[in-house]
């Protein structure tokens, strides 16, 4: 069987790195060999945060090269873009939550914000699938669930059952989280299958 | 069984699995969460964080000789600080297994530089172990444990970033119990400095045996093959080379110190060309060509400077790049590091900015006041340096010099200086940020919390009698949070004839038990607001703006440490509640 490479980018607090732990146990979980790294150190909050998983019969290298990613989840719109080039070009999707965090360091940091990401990746032929994860989570009752939801528009793409992606997170979610996580998961997977 | 490990914590596994019963260590990115995991999760293995480096390394010498097994872990640069214990303990050699971690940080994602440690292990002919993989931090520990008794050698094991902070599955075990033995005083052994040309020859001995067994170590593993490649690795790069060239004939070498020059000269023959390829150093690279053997290509291809990865190694050895960069031309903004919400640095900066004085700084988050909106850092090197540095600067005619340290960070290394300065009648002027806590590698405990590695209560080291009993008479306390009173007692303290320190005091706001603070988030009362912008001034990452551009604070991340409130002229930041009145 093929390795998968998965890129998960988003925002310091916006919790990528609990989505991209979710896949990998979820993909333990399905029997396969994985290994995840993600960038500690200076990133705090408000920082990009990127973290590989790969998963497969055998993986080496936790690393993800540039060009070979299955998929590019990210959590907002910039980190899509800074980290849109790891997408395998011709099989791979970009999973985007349609969100923006202005950076508050950086001066006229709205003017010069990449506003029309979605349509510019587009146009340089990529498979971009753009949902409102936010606002979803927001609906739902919380808008830090936007994680779980693109979560579960990405279950959609990978080798891994409806039973290990519930097991999972019963696993790993604290129980007063678990529902509505449940429900975000759901909400993801639904949308994203409506749309294809 | 398996579990699903970070590097760090497969080692934490394995030393909890070898028996130590005794761990030392001071936080360092990236070997922190291997202390952190055993205080969690194996308190037997009796973990502490150590006020340095050094001492942590003498603690652990002291626990080996006396017959346990011990780990001691650090960051590279903290290996510098117990540099001197490290390189006399061969000369004693050990009697419980002794392992010391060395986290390397290729990259410096989290470092001041780039230092490849096999090179100082080299210096003090202690063996190195490299794993390559979450597993292998797991079992090399146990392994090392091993060969340090079976050589009466203290043994380092290296990692660097990508193996310290990356998740495999690893197939653990249960602990081993292992008996303690006995120290038998000797001091033709232990009293190096009076027997050291005793122990010196000792020294050779052990290094020749342990050149010897590299030759089987089971860790030096050939695996064949009918290519013309042949590839000399070691570490994460192990498996770069398998992802991409999974056909070439690899020696993958577990034991980076002392190397086997038998075996590397067989491989070598049985290929054309052969790549070394190594993270950081060409440590291996070079003794491979000292043994006179011609047909390698290394460090010309694959460079020194920062991490390796499958797709850098592919476009050194032209393999094809699959990435197509399309973002050419883009403005992609960055996100710079900042101040965390609520930090009580961001005063301090301020304050230094508007005084206009010459500042050394420190390590530690508040690196990040040399960068704009402050620039009020004006040197940062190593642990502890900013007391000497600013004494220096006084002796160069920078009267208003002060210099800026964190609470753990003065406590490793910034005694002796202010002691130093004291002697020598510096007019030093000294700020020390006590946020409580060792905060940029994620809040750890030290003396002066009151607090352990396990959590349990401690005695807590009083900054201030122990400023005073430097010979610092002016020593003053502030709310770090209360900019214009910072301002003032900065002043006082500069223009104090003799040394002053200002300690700005202030909790960290990424502790535990600061995030269960229950507190009344500011808002801002938008009758009031005229968009003076003088808020935004504070640079704290929960303010943005509306659409109608009013700033606007984020109820979940405001901590109410009321800066913004403070600067705000026209009374318009205020309590959530007194705004929805």
């Amino acid at each position: 069987m093929k390795t998968y490479s998965l890129m998960f980018a988003g925002v310091g607090g916006q919790g990528s790195l609990l989505i991209a732990e979710l896949t990998s146990l979820a993909a333990v979980g399905e029997g396969f060999d994985v290994k995840q790294t993600e960038v500690h150190g200076v990133s705090q909050r408000g920082g990009s945060v990127e973290t590989h998983v790969r998963f497969g019969d055998k993986v080496h290298s936790p690393v993800v090269t540039p060009g070979e990613a299955d998929a590019v989840i990210a959590l907002e719109k910039l980190e899509a873009l800074r980290f849109a080039h790891y997408v395998d070009a011709k099989d791979g999707t970009i999973l985007v939550n349609d969100y923006e965090l202005i950076p508050g360091s950086v001066a006229n940091a709205e003017k010069i914000y990449p506003h029309e990401t979605i349509d510019f990746l587009k146009s340089k032929g990529l498979r971009v699938s753009a949902l409102p994860a936010s606002k979803i989570a927001r609906e739902l009752g919380d808008g830090r669930m936007a994680n779980v939801v693109l979560l579960g528009a990405l279950s959609t793409l990978l080798p891994i059952s409806q039973e290990t992606w519930e097991k999972t997170l019963h696993f790993r979610i604290p129980a007063r989280y678990l529902e509505g996580n449940l429900r975000a998961f759901a909400s993801g997977k639904k949308v994203i299958m409506e749309n294809v | 069984m398996r579990e699903f490990l970070l590097g760090n914590e497969a080692i934490a596994r394995g030393a909890w699995e070898a028996g130590v019963k005794f761990v030392s260590g001071y936080p360092g990115t990236p070997s922190t969460e291997i202390i952190e995991t055993l205080a969690t999760r194996f308190p037997e293995t009796s973990p502490r964080w150590s006020a340095n480096e050094k001492v942590a390394f003498e603690e652990g010498m002291g626990a080996a000789i006396g017959g346990l097994r011990v780990l001691v872990t650090m960051k590279h640069v903290g290996l510098n600080v117990a540099a001197d214990a490290f390189m006399v303990f061969p000369y004693a050699g050990t009697n419980g297994g002794f392992v010391v971690i060395s986290a390397d940080d290729p990259g410096m994602h989290s470092s001041q530089n780039e230092q490849d440690n096999r090179y100082l292990a080299r210096v003090a002919k202690v063996p190195v172990l490299e794993p390559s993989d979450a597993q292998e931090c797991h079992d090399f520990v146990i392994a090392a444990m091993e060969l340090s008794e079976q050589f009466k050698s203290p043994v380092m094991l290296r990692t660097t970033t990508r193996l310290a902070h990356h998740k495999g599955l690893v197939e653990i075990g249960e602990r081993k119990e292992v008996e303690k033995r006995e120290f038998i005083a000797d001091a033709k052994r232990f009293s190096v400095p009076i027997y050291r040309l005793v122990r010196r020859p000792e020294v050779e001995k052990t290094l020749t045996a342990l050149t010897a067994y590299a030759e089987t170590c089971p860790f030096n593993r050939v695996e064949d093959s009918k290519n013309k490649i042949g590839v000399v690795t070691s570490g994460i790069s192990y498996q770069y080379v398998k992802e991409i060239m999974p056909d070439v004939g690899i020696l993958r070498l577990g034991m980076t110190f002392p190397l086997p020059a038998k075996m590397l000269r067989e491989f070598c023959s049985r290929y054309e060309t052969v790549y070394v390829i190594e993270e950081g150093e060409p440590f291996i690279e070079e003794y491979i060509r000292s043994l006179g053997i011609a047909n390698v290509k290394g460090k010309e291809l694959f460079g020194v400077i920062g991490e390796y990865s499958p797709g850098r190694l592919r476009k050194a050895l032209e393999l094809g790049d699959p990435s197509k960069p399309f973002t050419e031309g883009v403005n992609l903004i960055q996100r710079p590091p900042m101040l965390c919400v609520g930090c009580g640095h961001r005063t301090v900066f301020a304050a230094l900015k508007q005084l206009k004085v010459t500042v050394s700084g420190d390590i530690g988050c508040y690196t990040l006041g040399a960068l704009p909106p402050y620039e009020a850092e004006h040197t940062t090197f190593c642990m502890g340096a900013s007391i000497g540095v600013a004494v220096g600067f006084e002796r160069a005619g920078y009267d208003n010099a002060v210099a800026i340290i964190g609470d753990s960070t003065f406590i490793h290394a910034g005694i002796p200086p202010l002691i130093d300065a004291v002697y020598n009648k510096s007019h030093l002027t000294l700020v020390i940020l006590d946020n409580s806590a060792t905060g940029m590698t994620g809040s750890q405990p030290h003396p002066a919390t009151g607090k352990d590695a396990l959590g349990q209560p401690s005695p807590k080291l009083d900054l201030v009698a122990m400023c005073h009993a430097s010979g610092v008479e002016k020593v003053e306390v502030v709310d770090t949070w209360q900019r214009k009173e910072i301002v003032n007692v900065l002043r006082r303290a500069i223009a104090h004839r003799g040394p002053a320190v200002v300690i700005a005091r202030g909790s960290c706001q990424q502790l535990p038990e600061v995030k269960k603070w229950k507190i009344i988030p500011f808002m801002v009362d938008e009758v009031l607001c005229t968009q003076c912008d003088a808020c935004f001034k504070v640079w704290c990452p929960a303010i943005t703006r509306t659409e109608q551009n009013y700033p606007i604070i984020a109820a979940n991340d405001c901590t109410a440490c009321t800066v913004c409130a403070q600067v705000c002229p026209k009374d318009a930041i205020r309590l959530m509640e007194e705004v929805d009145a």
